[in-house]
């Protein structure tokens, strides 16, 4: 405990403090850049990507391994990593354009074949006699013991590169997830902003391997986003959100991490995103569970107090339990089921209401079939004054003409 | 010979079985772009492994299986909680779900250092079809000789009883599979039950991801229920030939693939060997890659004019 309040507060020496930053650095690139492709409904491409990277980053070892005798350099192994997972990236969108299958065949399809190469070259790793293989595995799933201050502080400057270039770039991207036709109409280059896009989250993706690992930084680029958008509808605000709980997910992961030697750090900040988003799945007042249920229990409410004074109104007996409780409730009967006069009075009007609505389908069938009204609110929150006035004119007329 | 028997044939038979009835499942997935819920599925096989095992402390297989099965539905569940109650678009929710349990999966491992005992996440993800060894396999006597063939190692049993099981599967709801996957409501209409369908099929994908996790790790189950339907699905417009095609490209890609890790490096003059998984999933790829190039029904037809 005191161990993770000491990296909390920066304070778990330098190496700790500056893999921390970049990890909240990364997680908030991750988030804004994955916000815009959350909006483009094209999440899961970079599961594709990150797992791209993975014969990338074992032919780049080889390599350097043969050439200089060892093959752990990072900036060497992220350039692999880029390269695989750029032909990776060009492999998902030419299936999935120029040929008929679709876009999720296409990302299966290169996530798995890309991978399996990938273990065929970790094997021929295995079996060449070079030292730091396993530095190797730190890719897999994350790991951020051991890492150099160097490979710290490169990690840090290329998360806020890209963050500051996503922030730049928000607008166009923006306009392109939205409605591609307008934003090529107001000058914006479709083709280029999107492929910009995509390049930025196969960045994000490859400066964010050796801290989560490349099967889980997909996580880091969905989760914030989806936790971001229960919470607000304006796209921006979910994109600064998303660059929110990112960023924190990757401090509470990271430091958490450094509490015991050996604990991935991947897992850790993939799981710290999960539980922002559970918090969110259930709290959020517009889209979160409970507040569903509570919208939920309340309309059911309602339609039981309408009809429960419906019934009352035309004298029918009530045996529903729950429209006994919502009328014994609000004062509208006794305890032992007989009407109190206010009862009698909401009734009437119910009834009054109910005739009008009524009316109002029979004169107006177009606009009535657009309001979502049930009659479950008081008619003057829904129509104007004006309108009751007439619905009420033509009521009366109605009863003067059939006594 | 008794070299093959010993060392290749079990491993063989059971990544055949397992490309098999993995592709033959892939071609609705692929139909029904659902391909993804394979992707899915075979990750969060690891947390339900670990977890049963972190339960029973023991690593027999039925709980095992269990475990991932029970992990499986719970994934599906949570996709479909988190897509419907929080309105949020199909890949992401999957995003979110499975990833997830992967992370609670690989820090349930290391946390409590299973990783001694045989079970790591390099395993869980690439397998391990070289182990299965069959010691008795000396010579051809063996192939009917029941106390040798007692030997066999448990997991080709298993195997072929799923591959039993896909197939019997298929055959039995072929009709509705094929509807459901072409024209849900269509479906609906002639009473075909397309959820139902629909929900047997993630059912059997898990049943087949499960099997063949244990036998050969997630990357090929990922590659075979992909790959080959999707390759197929560029050769031909008759979903009979297709499914025959897959059927092929997933034994060519089995054999070939096993081959060429086990013996090609040995070619060379090298005396390793390469992941059989990684290799089988590979050439899989290649294939599709190939179906790309110049499979004859490559391209999106216009639709048709009404």
């Amino acid at each position: 405990m005191e161990a993770w309040w000491r990296a909390l507060i920066f304070d778990a020496g330098y190496n700790t403090s500056l893999v921390t930053l970049g990890a909240m650095l990364l997680g908030g690139g991750a988030g804004m850049i994955g916000s815009f492709v959350l909006l483009r409904k094209r999440s899961l491409v970079s599961d594709a990507i990150s797992h791209a990277t993975l014969p990338g980053l074992a032919l780049a070892f080889i390599l350097m391994a043969l050439v200089f005798g060892d093959g752990r350099w990072m900036p060497g192994l992220l350039v692999g990593a880029g390269l695989s997972a750029a032909v990776g990236l060009w492999a998902v969108q030419a299936i999935s354009h120029r040929t008929r299958l679709g876009e999720d065949a296409a990302i299966g399809a290169v996530l798995s074949t890309f991978f399996g190469l990938g273990v065929v070259l970790l094997t021929v790793i295995q079996s060449m006699a070079v030292s730091g293989q396993a530095g190797l595995t730190g890719y897999l799933v994350g790991s951020t013991a051991g890492m150099l201050a160097a490979e710290a502080q490169l990690i840090a400057l290329c998360s806020l590169l890209l963050a500051a270039g996503i922030f730049v770039m928000r607008r166009d991207f923006l306009m392109v997830c939205f409605d591609p036709v307008f934003a090529s109409t107001n000058g914006v280059r479709v083709q280029r902003v999107d492929m910009l896009l995509m390049l930025l989250l196969l960045a994000v993706v490859v400066i964010g391997l050796r801290i989560t690992g490349l099967i889980l930084i997909v996580a880091l680029t969905i989760i914030p986003p989806v936790t971001g958008r229960f919470w607000t509808d304006r796209p921006l605000r979910v994109v600064a959100l998303a660059a929110l709980l990112g960023a924190l997910a990757g401090y509470l992961g990271v430091t958490l991490s450094s509490v015991r030697e050996g604990l991935p750090t991947g897992p850790l900040v993939v799981l710290a995103c999960f539980v922002l988003f559970l918090v969110s799945f259930l709290l959020s007042p517009r889209r979160g569970i409970l507040a569903t249920l509570m919208a939920h229990q309340r309309f059911k409410r309602r339609v039981h107090l309408r009809q429960g004074l419906l019934a009352m109104a035309r004298d029918e007996a009530i045996f529903d339990d729950l429209t006994m409780r919502v009328l014994r409730r609000q004062g509208f009967i006794r305890r032992d089921g007989v009407a109190t006069p206010s009862g009698w009075a909401a009734a009437r009007d119910a009834e009054h209401e109910e005739r009008l609505w009524a009316l109002y389908r029979q004169y107006y069938p177009e606009e009535s079939a657009q309001l979502d009204h049930r009659g479950l609110l008081p008619i003057e929150r829904v129509l104007s004054p004006d309108t009751i006035m007439v619905l009420e004119n033509r009521l009366m007329m109605g009863r003067g003409a059939h006594p | 010979m008794s070299d093959f028997l010993m060392f290749s044939l079990v491993p063989m038979t059971v990544a055949i079985v397992i490309c098999m009835s993995c592709a033959l499942l892939g071609n609705f997935l692929v139909l029904r772009r659902q391909s993804l819920i394979g992707d899915a599925i075979s990750h969060v096989a690891l947390p339900g492994i670990v977890a049963s095992f972190l339960l029973t402390g023991t690593l027999a297989s039925s709980a095992m299986m269990l475990g991932a099965g029970v992990s499986a539905l719970f994934t599906v569940a949570m996709i479909e909680l988190i897509r419907r109650l929080g309105r949020v678009e199909n890949s992401a929710a999957m995003g979110v779900v499975f990833t997830s349990l992967f992370a609670l999966g690989v820090l349930m491992l290391e946390w409590n250092e299973v990783g001694t005992v045989h079970l790591d996440v390099e395993h869980a993800l690439y397998g391990n079809l070289e182990s299965l060894i069959w010691f008795e396999g000396t010579s051809l006597a063996a192939l009917v000789d029941p106390r040798a063939l007692s030997d066999l190692p448990p997991q080709l049993a298993r195997v072929a009883w799923m591959g039993a099981l896909v197939v019997a599967f298929v055959v039995a709801f072929r009709r509705s599979l094929v509807l459901a996957s072409f024209d849900a409501d269509f479906a609906a209409s002639v009473g075909a039950r397309p959820t139902l369908v629909g929900l047997l099929l993630v059912v059997m994908v898990a049943v087949a991801a499960i099997a063949a996790f244990e036998a050969v790790g997630a990357i090929i189950v990922i590659a075979m229920f992909i790959c080959p339907a999707a390759a197929a699905r560029l050769m031909t417009d008759r979903l009979a030939s297709q499914v025959a095609l897959s059927q092929l490209i997933a034994v060519a890609s089995a054999v070939l693939g096993y081959v060429l890790a086990g013996y090609g490096p040995g070619w060379m003059g090298l005396g390793v060997s390469l992941s059989a998984a990684g290799m089988i999933a590979t050439l899989s790829g290649g294939f599709l890659l190939l179906a790309c190039l110049f499979g004859p029904h490559r391209h999106r037809r216009e639709a048709l004019s009404t």
